[in-house]
């Protein structure tokens, strides 16, 4: 199962302690509310108060860092925790796994949070900004 | 849930319900609903537009076509599916909400969702943002050039546009050649490294698919067919959706 085979590529990348699921979990989730076309129909209230069940959700772990699994969702899950004024990052997997990897060069950390941006900076003289 | 209650008057075919299940797979189980509310309580788009996903199959099958199909809850409803999973009938809600966005006219539809359609049928990218074939292969290419000289690790990574026979077609986000490159950059080096034999298409790189969510059949799929046949030519075994 496509579910099982991420978590375990993110268990090994962050370790399996600090790995928290959510409550509910996989196809019982609740969706973030990104898809479906709400992140471009205008409807931008309508959107976050969707989201507030995923932000709430997200709170309840109490994790520094929100993988997600597609662009929409990275979009949404980034809009609502600046929104509702929560201090997470939301990140893509393949961040992850380069960063694990010690491959993940200073101009490919733009969703990296401040605890990890300096972090094992693979070709630190290259940085732009 | 709802505050108000819903009144029936008088009999009334449900042209909507009827085509619906014409269409959606084994008809969507839509009459089998047993109101237990399943799909409402766990679902985040309870509330929005007074509306929820128990009432409005209710309102269809009561056939209150008009208030249900053009409530603009069925854009807030972003079909994930959970109703559906959570159901003791399997009731295909989804689809009876991604067909009545079809019932839309067109231009009624919400623009945002509408002008992303419209420019990923400008040209055979299917990008939302409008960038053309070009742009993104000069994009790729000059990243990549970028990283092999800055990064000698990676002299050799490689990251193909129309790779004849490669074994994974990869499509990608528009949102990451055109305002954010540098995030391209990671995957490719996951692919390199595992030594995967892959390629983006000049035709059809684009993931997203806004002419799907705007429910305008013919257009999405066009969309689709041009990502899929580019993938046919080059002789691609497996078809990568990063969205």
């Amino acid at each position: 199962m496509v579910a099982d085979d991420l978590r375990f590529v993110i268990k090994s990348c962050v370790g399996e302690d600090n790995v928290i699921e959510m409550t509910p979990n996989k196809s019982n989730n609740y969706c973030c509310g990104g898809g479906g076309g709400f992140l471009q129909s205008g409807f931008t209230d309508a959107r976050r108060q969707y989201g507030k069940t995923k932000f709430n959700q997200i709170m309840e772990t109490g994790a520094d860092y929100v993988v997600t699994g597609c662009h929409n969702c990275h979009a949404q899950v980034h809009d609502i925790g600046h929104h509702f004024g929560a201090h997470y990052n939301t990140v893509h997997i393949w961040t992850l796994i380069c960063l694990s990897l010690g491959i993940l060069g200073p101009n490919e950390r733009a969703y990296l949070g401040d605890d990890l941006r300096d972090v094992d900076v693979f070709h630190p003289e290259t940085a732009l900004y | 849930m709802s505050e108000s209650t819903i009144k029936i008057k008088g009999k009334k075919e449900s042209t909507f319900l009827d085509k619906a299940k014409g269409i959606v797979p084994e008809g969507g189980n839509l009459n089998l609903c047993l109101t237990c509310g399943a799909c409402a309580s766990g679902c985040p788009a309870t509330g929005l537009e007074d509306m929820d996903p128990r009432k409005f199959l209710r309102m269809v099958c009561m056939g209150l076509d008009e208030q249900a199909v053009k409530s603009p809850w069925v854009w807030m409803c972003t079909m994930c599916q959970r109703c559906i999973y959570v159901c003791p009938m399997k009731i295909d809600i989804p689809q009876l909400v991604f067909n009545a966005r079809a019932e839309w006219p067109r231009e009624e539809r919400p623009s945002g969702i509408m002008k992303s359609c419209d420019m990923a049928l400008r040209n055979d990218s299917n990008s939302a943002m409008g960038t053309a074939p070009d742009d993104f292969v000069f994009v790729v290419e000059d990243v990549l050039a970028e990283y092999q000289e800055s990064q000698p690790e990676f002299k050799d990574m490689q990251a193909p546009v129309d790779k004849e026979g490669a074994f994974f077609f990869l499509n990608q986000n528009s949102r990451e050649p055109v305002t954010e490159p540098d995030e391209m950059v990671p995957l490719w080096k996951i692919l390199h490294l595992a030594g995967v034999d892959w390629t983006y298409g000049s035709k059809g790189w684009a993931a997203e698919n806004y002419c799907l969510f705007l429910a305008d059949n013919q257009c999405w799929e066009r969309v689709t067919r041009v990502s899929a046949n580019q993938a046919d030519e080059l002789g691609c075994k497996v078809f990568l959706n990063t969205e």
